[in-house]
């Protein structure tokens, strides 16, 4: 492994520390380890902005124009007498969308994890560039400023929704969040796509580039496999939704053509001709679809790398993962048009579609099956973590199975933007990669911080949202095969659907009893980071080298020289061996063989 | 006042939670391993049994919505030729994934609980099984080839108009924030139109053309109504912004897009009176007016207007976000017999003689 010749050029770092300032250290550190908590923090603050938002436009659709003291209180003008505006409800449920798929659930978990644990678990001294990492968290930070800072302008925030199809998106004169807010929203998601592409060139090349001596691809945990696919997919699929943004920006701005045509609004014609909205539609989706496997994939490297420790047994079929977790990334890029069956492209594409599709259900499936039989005849070591893993496969497998319907072109006519969509993915995508970031930090928090989580904390929080997870999606599928069209600020106006009025109620209950059990996390995240009991170096008595690293962070994560490496990273429980894990970096015994994965 | 009251109520929550912690933790204190943060036997038992535990609560919920909203789905009421392929896609698909979701839900919750850890206990080093990989690789993909073939013939069916058989050709002109129909006329052609022709003056709405002679005898109503058993094209056109026809009841949806022309067809099989007189609609009637009344019950109390007595009607909504009052674009939709359908028709204004000079 030539990769490891490099890494001797860190070897003299170690034993003199540099001499840090408080704003190299916490500020514009280049340390990887800190630029994930960086991550981390600031995804955690969006997200509670975004969970938030979410909680509010519950209540509207339950109780539709009812003053509320919560509307009040925290929309101001929005909601005068504390009605909340029709306007702003459009506005929350986009920048809701927004801040969870993109600022959550792509930055704050691909961004923290990957960072965290690519140069820990392939054994590096930090990613093949600390500075471009420092900025690319930067950038990410400048982003969600500006997106903060959309929330506060005259005419309000974005309100097309996170899809933003033109021409809607592209004309004030359609919507007052087509203004000012529009234009925020499109340079944070530029700067943001900027931060997206720094940091997914730093982990492809780092993982390529500097595995210790001894980490061949095959030896690579799932975790690395799926960080690093996922950057690759960013790589493809990000670059296009920028070149939708800066087109959008041109029409808006510059009185190009390229999404819009023909229109005729407030009474007069506008002067656009021979664009068409069809075209950002198939740039958004090439991004758009893609991007929930971005968000996904990570949440899974997570989930299988956890749900192997803590069932002290081998990942079932790791060959068939990495095989699964390729063909994933590879049909991703080519079912952007499922988005699409009714969007007046020619039905032959959606046919094509729709074969594309339902062949992505094969290698999910393969996962499901797999996670399932890691469980069987394990030894299962009931953490948080785990528990939001086996949570995360629940998820997935009910959010999935949904897709059947949705990806089937023929169903989706009638289901197509009906609150049957909203239940499918945020099941399939939004809980469940939720769920994995939360094993996620459960199981490397003592890694990051040095200190426990509360586990009971831990439990509390693990069934209260599983259980708010179900209550809140599950009826949602029936209120959508009802025919509820998503993003109505209110459904009293269709005495037709005055039936779905109770399943409503119930769902917002769910939803607002879990948005407020995240204090609980909340609470446990950063009361521990002072008061959690001291980590000892490998809690979870893992296989992977980031647990052999010492638990106070230092510059180049290991003292003296970088572990070399043995075997794979599930040599959990395998007979011959006294204890039930046996660490990367521990040679083989004589004798033992390697099993050829 | 009230964030004030909010976020007083959150600290106390916040201690409450803390004080809790505490006592976790001095019951706790005398077992060393119980306070470090890693799961015990006790852990691994409890959390096992409320694995069970949470398996039965996915199978209630599942019963539970079957039982409260499962009427609620457009299954069986459908008011197009094709709206039972769909609707029969639809229940083999549903057949296809309850039976999945139970037993998969079954083995990961079972296996959660059953092989729950123990302390000395060692798990079986089981990493690789190529049979087991190629069994749910292939039944997988034996299933989604059937779903896949019946999807594809479903949907070309649905898609591809047959233009011979004379179908009533209707435009569905769209903008923030309502719809308008366009009937062709005596000849059924529908003239030229362009949104560059709009003549508020002249109450030329549609932009059409007023030279070209098909546009002449062009119907534009705010109604829609449709003959019984004839096939319709729809032509879909929008002034503005992104819109979406939605006509779930005769399972037909799509987008109006600005700046070209979508089309959808189908054939409406059930008259509006027909479909008011079908024991399941007039179930459902019944029910939502039942919540009316309660509904009204209430304004009434508060000094408002009691809610009109609903009764059915077929709709068009929009259903692409579409702006402020996105949520009340719609459409009524009256399929009759030919005869009502004629004299309907026939009251209308023609296009030449609705122009304001």
């Amino acid at each position: 492994m030539s990769a490891h010749a490099d890494n001797h050029a860190h070897d003299d770092d170690h034993g003199h520390h540099h001499k840090e300032t408080f704003v190299t250290k916490y500020i514009f550190s280049q340390d990887h380890k800190m630029i994930a908590k960086q991550y981390l923090i600031t995804g955690t603050i969006m997200g509670v902005i975004g969970v938030l938002m979410s909680m509010m436009f519950r209540m509207q659709i339950a109780w539709p124009e009812e003053p509320n003291v919560l509307f009040e209180a925290l929309l101001g003008k929005w909601a005068p007498d504390g009605v909340m505006d029709a306007d702003i409800y459009l506005a929350l449920v986009t920048i809701h969308g927004t801040i969870m798929v993109f600022f959550v659930l792509t930055a704050g978990l691909s961004g923290t994890f990957s960072n965290l644990l690519i140069p820990l678990q392939i054994g590096a001294r930090d990613m093949a560039s600390g500075f471009l990492n420092m900025v690319s968290y930067w950038l990410f930070f400048l982003s969600s400023v500006i997106m903060v800072i959309s929330l506060f302008v005259e005419a309000g925030p974005a309100a097309a929704g996170w899809t933003i199809y033109p021409p809607l998106s592209a004309l004030p004169l359609a919507q007052g969040g087509s203004g000012m807010g529009m234009t925020l929203w499109l340079v944070s998601m530029a700067i943001f796509i900027a931060s997206s592409l720094l940091g997914s060139l730093n982990y492809v090349v780092t993982v390529i580039n500097l595995r210790t001596k001894g980490m061949s691809m095959t030896r690579l945990p799932l975790t690395i496999w799926a960080f690093f696919v996922t950057a690759v997919i960013g790589i493809i699929s990000f670059p296009v939704l920028l070149s939708a943004a800066l087109l959008l920006i041109m029409d808006r701005s510059f009185g190009t053509s390229f999404f819009l045509s023909d229109i005729f609004i407030q009474g007069e014609v506008l002067h656009y001709q021979g664009g068409s909205p069809v075209l950002f539609e198939h740039l958004f989706w090439f991004l758009g679809h893609p991007e929930v496997y971005i968000v996904i994939l990570p949440a899974m490297g997570l989930v299988s790398e956890i749900m192997a420790s803590n069932s002290r047994k081998p990942i079932f079929g790791y060959r068939a993962m990495i095989a699964s977790i390729l063909a994933i990334a590879f049909l991703s890029t080519i079912v952007w048009g499922h988005h699409m069956f009714i969007s007046g492209m020619n039905p032959f594409l959606g046919s094509v579609f729709t074969f594309t599709t339902l062949l992505i259900a094969i290698p999910s499936a393969v996962k499901a099956f797999n996670w399932i039989t890691t469980l069987w005849k394990g030894n299962l070591q009931m953490n948080p973590a785990m528990l939001f893993s086996i949570g995360f496969v629940s998820t997935f497998i009910t959010g999935g199975l949904t897709g059947i319907i949705l990806g089937d072109s023929a169903l989706d006519i009638n289901v197509h933007d009906t609150y049957f969509v909203v239940a499918h993915f945020h099941l399939v995508m939004g809980i469940s990669a939720l769920y994995g970031m939360f094993a996620g930090i459960y199981h490397w928090y003592p890694r990051m911080f040095g200190r426990m989580l509360n586990k009971n904390l831990g439990y509390i929080h693990f069934w209260v949202t599983a259980v708010c997870a179900y209550g809140v999606f599950f009826p949602m599928h029936f209120i959508g095969m009802a025919g509820l069209p998503r993003r109505y600020y209110t459904n009293s106006n269709f005495p037709l659907f005055d039936d779905t009025a109770n399943a409503n109620v119930i769902i917002t209950m769910f939803a607002l009893v879990g948005g407020v059990v995240q204090i609980v996390y909340l609470y446990n995240f950063f009361a521990s980071i002072f008061y959690g009991k001291k980590a000892v170096q490998n809690p979870w008595k893992s296989t992977t080298l980031e647990w052999t690293a010492p638990v106070e962070h230092m510059h180049g994560n290991w003292p003296g020289e970088i572990p070399h490496v043995h075997r794979w990273a599930y040599d959990y429980s395998k007979p011959g061996h006294d204890v039930d894990f046996v660490p990367q970096n521990i040679p083989l015994k004589e004798g033992e063989e390697e099993l050829q994965h | 006042m009230t964030a004030l009251l909010t976020i007083i109520v959150l600290v106390f929550i916040l201690i409450a939670i803390w004080q809790m912690v505490k006592i976790f933790d001095l019951a706790q204190a005398k077992n060393e391993s119980s306070t470090s943060g890693v799961a015990t036997d006790k852990d691994n038992t409890i959390n096992g049994y409320l694995m069970m535990g949470f398996l039965a609560f996915i199978y209630i919920i599942t019963i539970v919505s079957f039982v409260k909203w499962g009427d609620l789905p457009l299954m069986s009421n459908s008011a197009s030729e094709h709206g039972p392929t769909i609707d029969n896609l639809m229940i083999i698909s549903m057949v296809i994934i309850f039976f999945v979701q139970t037993v998969t839900q079954f083995l990961l919750h079972y296996f959660a609980y059953k092989y729950k850890g123990e302390k000395g206990k060692k798990a079986l080093f089981f990493a690789d099984n190529n049979k087991l990989e190629a069994i749910w690789t292939i039944i997988p993909v034996i299933v989604l080839a059937g779903l896949i073939i019946y999807g594809l013939s479903t949907w070309i069916n649905i898609m591809g108009v047959d233009e011979s058989d004379d179908p009533l050709v209707v435009e569905l002109y769209a903008q923030q924030f309502n719809w308008k129909a366009r009937y062709g006329g005596a000849d059924n052609t529908l003239g030229k139109a362009n949104v560059r022709l709009i003549d508020i003056d002249r109450a030329n709405i549609l932009g059409l053309d007023e030279s070209d002679p098909n546009a002449q005898d062009d119907i534009i109503t705010t109604e829609l109504h449709l003959p019984v058993g004839r096939p319709v094209l729809f032509k879909m056109r929008s002034q503005d912004v992104l819109h979406s026809a939605y006509m779930p009841h005769f399972r037909a949806q799509m987008n109006c897009v600005p700046g070209m022309i979508t089309q959808f067809g189908f054939t409406p099989t059930v008259t509006t009176s027909e479909m008011r007189e079908t024991p399941q609609m007039i179930e459902k009637i019944q029910n939502i007016n039942n919540i009316r009344v309660e509904k009204s019950k209430k304004l009434v109390a508060k000094g408002e207007d009691a809610l009109e007595r609903y009764e059915f009607d077929y709709l068009l909504l929009c259903n692409k976000i579409c702006g402020k009052s996105h949520y009340n674009m719609q459409m009524k939709i009256v399929v009759e017999t030919q005869e009502e359908y004629d004299a309907w028709i026939a009251e209308q204004k023609e296009f030449k003689n609705s122009l304001v000079n």
